[in-house]
């Protein structure tokens, strides 16, 4: 044994035996949660983690996570009405995060380097048709041509695109973006047949030797209302006018336009009615206001570019160019009753925006295929009663916007392989939703939003030039800083910090975190100062 | 492309990926020295244990570890050293209760007659080491100037005995010597010794204050206080589940707390002047600090409601008046620090 000094009986030990493990009832865990903005989003992106990768500036990284899910990210940029920035978590602590001018960045960039797609999987031989290439079809496409499989896309107009090409106003939507991110999946192999309109699916699948199909034909057909004594000439479905507008030779509308309707594509149509000439353009609707199904952004756009707005208004005649309306008011329900009041209003042309709905000419040589309304019904793998045979976008019950079309294309691909693999669709299990109460705010400094220039309201009205422009670099990266990383671990080192236990271990510099569970003495401070709720305390079993 | 110095997390957070090591805390650092080493018999959520591994782990970087530190009794010196265990990973060295200072500036002089004025001196206690019974010790060790960095860990009571009242208890605090009973429950009003402004009245070269709720500012704090040679105090808020009847996940929000109702204000003064005040980022009710401590409970009823508003009242006008005393609101809505750059400068 060690001589000890005088008076010393024993060696010096170190703390480090004492195993405080044994103190504790409840254990913190790492977990991962949900965060609201991927939980909202109906194309299923990983919204979080791309703008992590974007935080340090490795854009591609972060395009790649997008294109991941999502093949149009300059597309969605634009026209995506962003239900993640409602739901974002940030907007309880001063603002949203700006989650859709940062697609648009990271898809203007992808575009303007030229960034390609990974390669797709080796030839699975099997053939897929697609009907349609909006954002649905092409979506499926995308996926299914990743996936392996051989793509055809059947379209019936001359131009490839559906609503991003013939119904969105180049004002929020660039046809060049458009053409770009088409571009590049047909750079993948994929087929697009435009002037193809498939009548006989049956025939169509056949004669191609396709072994699946999925019908993504949208809802085209403007719906129609009488109105007595209507001057048929006069009036026009608010897709023609829109889909017109695109032509090189724009069509002159008069100078008194009244659009009727309430929904996004009012809004449209009332502006680009501005852009075509005309002087004075008004939106009647039937309700209030905050019943009006148009996103609220298109309305402010609309009010901004000198579009009027009549609530409570019903047009109940049309008698040379001079229109009548009742005036209606909202029972207990919320449903609006005549009133019996009625005033006039002048109008060279009227717009009907009263919805839309599918040309289904498709499916009736297809009995099997239940038709429910005006749509087709699905599995929840997107698969008609026909096996096979899948559909979603607006031709399938739900959202009607570009980016749930999206969502049901990737959705409706995934199955699609496992069909024609014969195996069950993949269903992975969500993780419970991050909520705001788990976060821990102090660790977040304010900064509000950054804003994306917008032109002039007043050159907006006589030009289609893109109304909101992009971010430049420096805003898009303080924008991506912004985000509080609901649930999910993001390297701040706070547990590693607050342990006075020193039971955090790094794992690897910039990968996590592990407990030292000899040592940790289950405290819950990692838990209580993490501030995005990735730590959890569990009872330990005794 | 301008540099953008704004990081997710702003500075708050122990670390950041984004910023470059050298601008990351000690503690963020996989390889900091961990002065006080885990297997320590500290309570659970000990605030103590935490305040001191981050003021030493920064003294240490400060020095290059060339650094000694003398520990009174309490608290940190009985968890960290029952024989023969040591949780210390520095030169570490224990005497008395009260001698401390003494000690402290005894190791400095053999230091400098050794020629080793490179290697540091750091002394360390709880409050009832430094605010009483210590006391003058440490007064004499300013007097004289001695190189020593003072660090005293309030807690707010004599914790290692079981929580009896001392001169930084504060008023209407339940202690095992001050207990709620009676007309006036808890610690008296009025009583008491503001240790940092007692420092300060020595005129010595630095005297800050600092809670385990802000490591940023404590750490800067420790590095300043490194930099200076002779006398220097720091006086760091360090929560007690125990003695304070909070629970252990709430060490660093209690701090934090008493930090933004102004109960407890956070400074720095240069020679007997504050220099530079860390302003209120959010303003809170005393009352939501008194509501999570059990020594406060008695002013309350079961249900929740105020029970004793007068005293509630009389609490929350001492936090106006140190809030008024130091501007801590001054500057309050100026933007938060950015990077891990130093607090806001006060106007004086
Ligand atoms: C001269 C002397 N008196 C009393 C004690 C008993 N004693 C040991 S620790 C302690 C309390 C220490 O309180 P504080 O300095 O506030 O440190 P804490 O334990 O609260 O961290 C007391 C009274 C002692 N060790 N020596
Ligand atoms: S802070 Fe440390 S001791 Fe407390 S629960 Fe977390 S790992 Fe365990
Ligand atoms: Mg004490």
């Amino acid at each position: 044994m060690k001589e000890l000094p005088f008076a010393i009986t024993l060696e010096v030990g170190s703390s480090l035996a004492n195993r405080t493990g044994s103190w504790r009832v409840e254990r913190p865990v790492y977990v991962d949660r949900l965060p609201p903005c991927n939980d909202a989003c109906p194309a299923g992106e990983n919204i979080q983690q791309w703008l992590y990768l974007a935080e340090d500036g490795s854009y591609e990284a972060a395009w790649r996570r997008i294109m991941a899910e999502n093949p149009l990210p300059a597309v969605m940029g634009r026209a995506c009405f962003h239900p993640c920035e409602t739901a974002c978590n940030r907007a309880q602590v001063d603002e949203a995060v700006g989650i859709n001018e940062l697609e648009r960045f990271l898809g203007d960039r992808a575009l303007a380097e030229g960034w390609a797609v990974a390669a797709p999987e080796p030839a699975s031989g099997s053939r897929v048709l697609v009907v349609g290439s909006g954002p649905g079809g092409l979506s499926a496409a995308y996926h299914l041509r990743l996936l392996g499989h051989d793509v055809v896309v059947a379209e019936s107009s001359p131009e490839p695109g559906g609503m991003m090409r013939y119904g969105i106003p180049t004002y929020r939507l660039p046809r060049h973006i458009v053409h770009g991110e088409i571009r590049r999946i047909q750079a993948l192999g994929v087929t697009i047949e435009c002037g193809r309109r498939v009548d006989d699916l049956d025939a169509a699948m056949e004669d191609g030797h396709f072994d699946a199909a999925f019908l993504a034909i949208g809802a085209q057909r403007s719906k129609h209302i009488d109105i007595p004594a209507g001057d048929s000439a006069r009036m026009v479905s608010a897709l023609d006018l829109l889909h017109r507008a695109q032509e090189p030779d724009r069509p002159s509308i008069g100078r008194r336009v009244v659009v009727y309707g309430g929904g996004d594509t009012a809004m449209d149509a009332a502006r680009t009615a501005r852009r075509l000439g005309a002087a004075d353009a008004v939106v009647v609707y039937r309700r209030t206001r905050d019943r009006m199904p148009a996103h609220e952004e298109e309305l402010r756009d609309a009010v901004e570019e000198g579009v009027r707005l009549k609530w409570l208004s019903t047009i109940v005649g049309d008698e040379d160019g001079s229109l009548t309306i009742e005036r209606m008011a909202l029972d207990d329900h919320g449903f609006p009753q005549p009133t019996g009041e009625f005033e006039t209003l002048e109008a060279d042309a009227l717009v009907l925006a009263v919805g839309q709905a599918a040309d289904l000419t498709l499916v009736r040589s297809l009995p099997e295929i239940a038709v429910h309304g005006e749509v087709i019904e699905v599995g929840p793998d997107m698969m008609t009663a026909r096996p096979g045979v899948f559909a979603g976008g607006d031709v399938v019950a739900g959202a009607r916007t570009l980016t749930d079309a999206v969502g049901h294309g990737k959705k409706a691909a995934r199955a699609i392989d496992a069909w024609l693999r014969g195996e069950a669709p993949a269903s992975g299990a969500r993780h419970a939703l991050a909520g705001f109460d788990r976060l821990n705010t102090w660790y977040y400094a304010d900064a509000p939003q950054a804003q994306r220039p917008r032109l002039d309201a007043a050159r907006r009205a006589s030009t289609f030039d893109e109304v909101v422009a992009g971010l430049d670099e420096s805003t898009a990266l303080f924008e991506a800083r912004r985000c509080l990383s609901c649930g999910n671990c993001f390297q701040c080192d706070n547990c590693f910090g607050v342990c006075p236990d020193n039971a955090v271990l790094k794992v690897e510099e910039g990968h996590g975190y592990s407990f030292d569970y000899d040592f940790c003495k289950g405290c819950g401070l990692c838990v209580q100062e993490c501030p995005c709720g990735a730590i959890e305390m569990v009872p330990e079993e005794i | 492309m301008a540099p953008v110095r704004f990081y997710q997390v702003g500075s708050f957070a122990v670390g950041n990926r984004l910023v470059d090591r050298s601008e990351r805390t000690v503690q963020s650092d996989a390889g900091r020295s961990n002065s006080l080493t885990s297997g320590h018999r500290a309570c659970q959520g000990c605030g103590e244990a935490l305040g001191a591994r981050y003021a030493l782990d920064a003294a240490m970087r400060a020095t290059g570890g060339r650094l000694v530190a003398v520990n009174a009794t309490g608290c940190l010196e009985v968890f960290s050293t029952p024989y023969p265990e040591t949780s210390w990973q520095i030169a570490w060295l224990h005497s008395l209760f009260a001698n401390a200072p003494a000690v402290a500036t005894g190791v400095a002089a053999a230091l400098r007659v050794k020629g080793r004025s490179d290697i540091r001196v750091v002394s360390q206690a709880g409050d009832g080491g430094a605010v009483d019974i210590g006391f003058g010790c440490l007064s004499g060790m300013f007097e004289r100037n001695d190189d020593v960095l003072f660090i005293c860990y309030d807690n707010e009571a004599y914790m290692n005995t079981g929580v009896q009242r001392s001169g930084a208890t504060p008023p209407a605090a339940r202690t095992a010597t001050t207990e709620a009973v009676g007309p006036h429950p808890g610690n008296v009003f009025g009583q008491g010794k503001n240790l940092p402004e007692i420092a300060m009245a020595h005129r010595i070269p630095y005297v800050a204050t600092a809670t385990v709720a802000d490591l940023h500012d404590l750490e800067d704090k420790v590095s300043r206080a490194m930099a200076v040679h002779g006398s220097r105090y720091l006086h760091i808020l360090v929560p007690c589940p125990l003695g304070w009847g909070s629970a252990s996940s709430d060490t660093v929000r209690v701090a934090r707390l008493a930090t933004q109702t102004g109960l407890f204000p956070v400074f720095e003064a240069e020679r007997g002047r504050v220099v530079r005040v860390t302003p209120i980022r959010r303003l809170a009710p005393v009352e939501d600090y008194l509501r999570i401590q059990g020594r406060f409970r008695h002013l309350f009823d079961p249900e929740g409601a105020v029970a004793q508003p007068g005293v509630v009242a009389a609490l929350q006008s001492m936090a106006d008046a140190t809030i008024a005393r130091y501007g801590l609101l001054a500057g309050a809505e100026a933007e938060p620090r950015q990077g891990t750059g130093t607090g806001t400068e006060a106007a004086s």
